[in-house]
């Protein structure tokens, strides 16, 4: 196929700053319910997470300034599925979040990635609901996590867009998503939370995958979701949350040889929801076909 | 010395066949034969041999089903070869039908282990180096030269004998001898089998249109009951195929809906028309094309794959349309030539895909470019590796509804069932995880194995549109299971697994078979030409044809590649990169040609030396030695199976009764079925210091086999330890065969039922664990725990049996394991814990249940520890019951003769719960309907309502003589109740016949026998089956 390599190589990673409107819901000044967020510290840590992109991993990093009308923009992963040189842009769940994709959209373009719509709203995909955070891509599948945020038309789209690989659905509990429990670790490592729900979702996944990964377990939801590139060093960086975070999880990414460990927090944008991999949209522009 | 002397005839007899033009029959070999040992003589069994089958299939349709049967039961008969008799000696045949009954076979039966010792060694080496009928058959000829005299008695011997030794190798011959001829030089040699069905019969002659790959028509005649093998033996002589087992041709039937043609069918009845049209087609899709081993089956692989695409079967991203695409243009045009009119001129002629655009066009024009210096193979190697990998790769999809009625499409392919709806994946069965797969009208069943969590095992049905889809669907998943999860297809007449009403089952040879077969390959790369170019090229340029060899490949891993390095550099002397040259217009194909004369000379005095090994492709016995051994694994559970197993190996012919049934079941993969005779005859207590030689020389066999298959076939590593392993436990076997021997004769029961379901599981899917699975450990214990309440001390001996098998069986293990790419080393891991652990547990732990380490032996993927052997037991009633209904109805004649000694059990032969499901199944689902079944019921003990343990089948027996085939099969159950054990003994004869056969005496004999065997028992239940063929239907 000519899309395979395996998974984790990136040579670019797309984020967008965090606006001041952070953890605040859109046209509302209300403090957002449930917890209060610092949005200084959002900032420091969104810093880091850059900062390491960029210096440790190698990244060309491109940033999106942030936009205050969108107040959720900075969870750039949801807005676009990016496979290959192919970059589908995604309908988010929210209405107020669709305008997020505008700027994405410009930037995949002038990264000279083929750009496919989700279609239109209404007609064959009427009603397609797909985040990016819900879709897990391993190198040779996707998963698509139906939750509340992502719907079957919205999955299907996405087989569409990625004829190649088999598309797989599999069930996501608890009004979580699917990045939220596992994420990749290597480039035939899935980190999995040792969580119920994400028990369940990972038997489906071993049910449906042709191929054989290998799994590693975390005891912390939180720690499920890390960022693996193999950078153009030719290392393997893993952006996991600091210890602080998830101090039970640290042995299990001990386990991973040879990997530069790089801890990154991530404490505010978990508050609502998000986690590391939220933060980045990661694009591999030196696609060789062989 | 004796081994030496043997091989090295076999030998002989191969290159002999392989020499001998398309005309080479059997008698032919069988004169080359006797030089060696009894000229005359031997051929005139031979002959007889010849028209014994061709009494068994002379008799056209109407003997059509009970050919089958026989087919199964010694696979021999139903091969191409002996469809094409030489009709010419009815007397002899006549004379073979009188003499030969069943029964009497066995009384000869000793009188030949005798020789068959001796012979024993030979026919192993035979057996491991894939020798063909013909070296089996020696052994044979030498006992008739001294019997000559008697020749009706030897002629049985003979047939029982050969079956036995050749077993192995004739029930690949069918396919064997096809390829093997083709194995020469592609000439027409290998079809002659299938060629020579159609002289004998003066019917009709049907021209028959078939479409090619690259699009063109081929018309051939066949006669009007010519079987689907004739027509594809044809089509695979003419386009020069050796590894033709992936392909196979498919027809529209009167609905409109595409079927593939049944080989072992008679085309006739297959496509109910008078549309004589088919096409030929990729059936089933290596997963790693890299693996074939010629560029002519990649490049027939890969113009399947380009309509696949092209028709948007096998969709993909516009990125590899177009990456496919230009791999097809380097392919067929070779490098992009910037001066010359620019082939995107052709390129809009060309159908890349469903939805072909400029934009895509330019696309592929610009990637050709960076392709230049590509040779054809090499880009068609490059187009495969790029269309392995997409997820709908050799997936055959069907619509269906799910229990809810919604729209779904269930796909077949190489891991199992997946179902999609749209085209979202949504849920998959692997299958190790599918039981069994069945069909009743319309709707469509899997039966999953339970997972971790879960304690029974659950079934999925799907609404397909009709019976004939429903069917269809099945029959590929049959066919697909059996190709790339099986090490040899399942015989048909052991209704297990898959079968409720239809008989059907995979007849060509497995993904390994077909493997290791082609692994031998030994000739110049063949010519071909590339016709889409040529079209092309001529309609666009008028430039002359563009034939493109695949002698300039490079990637040929033999020798040839010197061959063709040379050809190449003398084409392309003009400078070019190799491949260029050839492919531009610019050489004429004279130039190709002389080349590729100086490559076949330089090819064929190379093959000269290499002789040998095509002569082992040549028979091909793709089943391969191995397979036994596994079987022998799983047998080996039982205390009594390891010895049997060991003999096997080592004397393949000892007991003429034994003999027979158990070559079979090796090659057949029917395991239970060896144990059978030696737990009922009297020879079951044979002397253990016999045994132990035979052990020895089994090791010893082991070891050669192992370096020759080494050279011939990459195989892996872990070779150096097995052979030590194999000696260590040899060593230990001997101690435990002792005491097994003085067990056995008090004990013959001591088989578990664990062994059965193994046999009965063979077919069902199991064969591997999947990826993801842990489920079974815990089932794995309970079972463990059960078994040895059961069975106590005894079974403690089988490991040491085991041992020996998993060694020999290595090779093909490892063939197995590099087809399956994930996990191959943890499976060498495994599969050494696993001998570990088993010798451990031979010595003293009673606690692991020998049987279940031949489950996981069993299994293809035993690496993965047999995880899957623990859930095959738990059906394993079900399995048997079904097993036995199956065959009951199936059978002509069933006759059972049960004998509980002092013990009282229920009787799984025919068990009542599953007769009426079963039948009630059968009924409506069987394909195959005109027949007339009897079954009469002689019942002495009462059943207890217990859940009984399944039967354990011990032995099968297969004696074949012109018109009879005599099938028997024991099953013997021991089960240990508050302190009684039960002993339950199912023997079940099958006697299969063309002409009337007296079917009270043979009852009679049969049940004679079976008292002369077990003089304490009594005989509880005889249940005659008769079933009479009225006329064959399918589909």
């Amino acid at each position: 196929m000519a899309n395979v390599c395996r998974y984790g190589f990136f040579t670019h990673a797309v984020v967008r700053g965090i606006p001041d409107t952070f953890g605040k819901k859109a046209g509302d000044s209300c403090e957002n319910g449930e917890a209060s967020v610092d949005l200084a510290k959002a900032q420091r840590q969104f810093g880091c997470l850059t900062g390491a992109l960029r210096q440790k991993v190698g990244l060309q990093l491109i940033e999106i300034p942030p936009d205050p009308e969108l107040p959720e923009s900075w969870r750039i992963e949801d807005v676009a599925v990016i496979q290959g040189d192919t970059a589908l842009i995604t309908r988010p769940f929210k209405q107020q979040r669709r305008s997020e994709v505008e700027a994405v959209r410009r930037v995949m373009s002038e990264l000279n990635l083929t750009v496919v719509e989700m279609g239109d709203e209404e007609g064959v995909s009427g009603g397609a609901t797909l985040e990016g955070s819900d879709v897990l891509f391993t190198g040779r599948e996707f998963f698509v996590g139906i939750s509340s945020h992502t719907n079957h038309k919205g999955a299907e789209v996405l087989a569409d867009t990625f004829r190649d690989f088999a598309v797989s659905t599999v069930p996501v509990c608890g009004g979580t998503r699917l990045k939220n429990i596992c994420s990749m670790g290597g480039p035939d490592t899935i980190i999995f939370s040792s969580s119920d729900g994400a028990k369940k979702t990972l038997r489906m996944m071993e049910q449906l995958t042709d191929h054989h990964y290998e799994v590693l377990t975390v005891p912390e939801e939180s720690a499920a979701n890390s960022i693996y590139v193999r950078g153009p060093s030719k290392r393997d960086f893993l952006l996991h949350r600091p210890a602080e975070e998830c101090p039970d999880s640290m042995p299990a990414f001990q386990k991973l040889e040879d990997y530069t460990l790089l801890p990154t927090a991530c404490s505010e944008a978990s508050k609502l929801g998000a986690s590391l991999s939220s933060l980045c949209l990661l694009i591999n522009r030196k696609h060789t076909y062989f | 010395m004796t081994t030496e002397a043997g091989s090295e005839k076999a030998e002989e007899v191969k290159e002999k066949a392989e020499e001998s033009a398309a005309q080479t029959d059997q008698s032919e070999k069988a004169t080359e034969e006797t030089q060696e040992v009894t000229k005359a003589e031997s051929e005139v069994n031979e002959k007889e041999k010849e028209k014994e089958k061709e009494g068994k299939e002379g008799k056209g349709i109407s003997r059509y089903l009970p050919t089958w049967l026989k087919k199964q039961k010694s696979q021999s008969q139903t091969s191409p070869t002996k469809e094409a008799p030489p009709a010419e000696e009815p007397d002899s045949k006549v004379t073979q039908e009188e003499e030969a009954p069943a029964p009497e076979v066995n009384g000869h039966a000793e009188e030949v282990e005798e020789k068959e010792e001796v012979k024993s060694e030979q026919v192993r080496e035979k057996e491991e180096s894939h020798s063909n009928a013909s070296a089996d058959t020696e052994p044979v000829k030498e006992e008739k030269v001294e019997e000559s005299a008697e020749k009706s008695p030897e002629e049985t011997k003979e047939t029982t004998e050969g079956e036995g030794a050749e077993e192995e190798k004739k029930g690949q011959q069918p396919e064997g001898e096809a390829e093997g001829g083709e194995g020469g030089e592609g000439q027409t040699s290998i079809f002659q089998s299938p060629l020579r069905l159609v002289r004998k019969s003066k019917m009709k002659l049907v021209v028959c249109h078939v479409t090619l790959l690259d699009g063109t028509d081929f018309t051939c005649e066949v006669e009007k009951r010519a079987k689907g093998q004739y027509l594809f033996f044809k089509m695979c002589e003419h386009l020069n195929l050796l590894e033709k087992d992936y392909f196979g041709l498919t027809y529209i039937d009167t609905h409109e809906q595409k079927c593939w043609l049944d080989p072992t069918k008679e085309i006739k009845r297959q496509i109910r028309s008078n549309n004589w049209q088919f096409s030929f087609n990729v059936k089933f899709y290596p997963p790693d094309p890299s693996l074939l081993t010629e560029d002519i089956t990649r490049y027939l692989l890969c113009l399947q794959l380009r309509e696949d695409v092209a028709s948007g079967r096998l969709p993909c991203s516009f990125v590899t349309h177009a990456l496919l695409g230009s791999y097809t243009l380097q392919a067929e045009f070779g490098d992009y030539e910037p001066d010359q009119p620019r082939p995107l001129d052709n390129i809009g002629q060309l159908t890349f895909a469903p939805n072909q655009n400029k934009e895509m066009e330019e696309k592929i024009l610009e990637l050709h470019k960076s392709h230049r210096g590509m040779t054809p193979a090499q880009a068609d190697a490059q187009f495969l590796e790029n269309a392995k990998k997409l997820s709908m790769y050799g997936v055959d999809l069907h619509h269906a509804k799910d229990s809810e009625g919604v729209d779904i499409m269930l796909g077949v392919c190489a891991n199992g069932l997946l179902v999609y709806k749209d085209r979202l994946r949504i849920n998959r069965f692997a299958w190790p995880k599918i039981l069994k797969i069945s069909y009743k009208r319309n709707n469509f069943y899997i039966k999953i194995r339970p997972g971790e969590t879960e304690q029974f095992e659950s079934t999925v049905g799907f609404k397909l549109q009709n019976h004939r889809s429903a069917k269809r669907l099945w029959k590929v998943c049959v066919e697909n299971h059996s190709f790339f999860r099986l090490n040899a297809p399942e015989p048909p007449n052991k209704a297990r697994f898959l079968t409720l009403g239809s008989k059907f089952r995979y007849s060509g040879r497995t993904q390994a078979q077909t493997r290791l077969a082609s692994s031998l390959i030994d000739r110049p790369a063949p010519k071909f030409e590339r016709t889409s170019s040529k079209r092309i090229s001529r309609s666009l340029d008028g430039a002359p044809m563009i034939s493109i060899t695949e002698a300039e490949n490079g990637r040929e891993p033999h020798l040839e590649l010197h061959s063709d390095s040379k050809v190449k550099e003398v084409d392309v002397s003009p400078g070019d990169a190799e491949a260029t040259s050839l492919q531009s217009p610019g050489p004429s194909e004279a130039d190709l040609s002389q080349d590729h004369d100086k490559t076949q000379d330089e090819v064929l005095k190379h093959q000269a030396n290499i002789s040998q090994l095509k002569r082992s492709f040549m028979e091909a016995p793709p089943p391969s030695p191995p397979q036994p051994n596994q079987w022998e694994k799983r047998l080996t559970s039982s205390p009594a199976t390891t010895i049997r197993i060991q003999q096997q190996q080592v004397v393949s012919v000892p007991e003429t009764e034994a003999a027979a049934a158990d070559n079979t079941v090796s090659d057949t993969k029917e395991p239970a079925k060896l144990n059978l005779h030696r737990l009922f005859s009297p020879n079951v207590a044979l002397t253990t210091e016999v045994e132990i030689e035979e052990t020895v020389v089994v090791q010893e066999v082991s070891r050669a086999a192992k370096p020759g298959l080494v050279t011939v076939t990459p195989i892996p590593p872990a070779e150096p330890t097995t052979e030590q392993e194999t000696s260590k436990q040899e060593v230990k076997a001997e101690e435990k065969v002792v005491t097994v021997g003085k067990e056995e004769p008090k004990k013959q029961e001591s088989v578990s039922s664990e062994s059965e379901s193994e046999e009965e599981a063979e077919y069902h899917p199991n064969v591997s664990v999947s990826i993801s699975h842990t489920q079974i450990p815990e089932e794995k214990e309970e079972e463990e725990e059960q078994e040895d309440d059961k069975r106590g001390e005894q079974e403690v001996s089988a490991p040491d049996a085991l041992s020996l098998p998993a060694e020999v069986s290595k090779p093909e293990e490892e063939a197995n394991r590099v087809e399956e790419d994930a996990g191959a080393e943890k499976k060498t891991d495994a599969e050494e814990k696993e001998d570990e652990r088993e010798t451990e547990e031979s010595t003293d732990d009673p606690m692991i249940t020998p049987d279940e380490a031949p489950n996981g032996l069993t299994l293809p993927e035993e690496g993965e520890t047999g995880m899957s052997a623990p859930a095959e037991e738990e059906e394993e009633p079900k399995v048997n019951g079904e097993a036995s209904l199956v065959e009951v109805e199936q059978r002509p004649q069933v006759i059972c003769c049960s004998e509980p000694p002092v013990v009282k059990t229920e009787m799984v032969t025919i068990s009542d719960t599953f007769a009426a499901q079963k039948t009630e199944i059968a009924t409506k689902e069987v394909p195959i309907v005109h027949t007339e079944t009897k079954t009469i019921t002689y019942e002495a003990a009462q059943l207890d309502g217990n859940d009984g343990e399944p039967g354990v089948l011990m032995t099968a027996q297969t004696i074949t003589s012109e018109s009879l085939c005599t099938t028997t099969t024991t099953h013997i159950t021991k089960t240990l109740k508050g302190g009684l054990s039960e002993t339950r003994i199912e023997k079940r004869i099958v006697i299969t016949g063309d002409c009337d056969i007296d079917h009270d005496q043979a009852l009679a004999q049969a049940i004679k026998e079976a008292k002369e065997q077990h003089p304490d028992m009594s005989v509880t239940r005889v249940v005659v089956h008769k079933e009479t063929e009225l006329a064959e239907e399918e589909d």
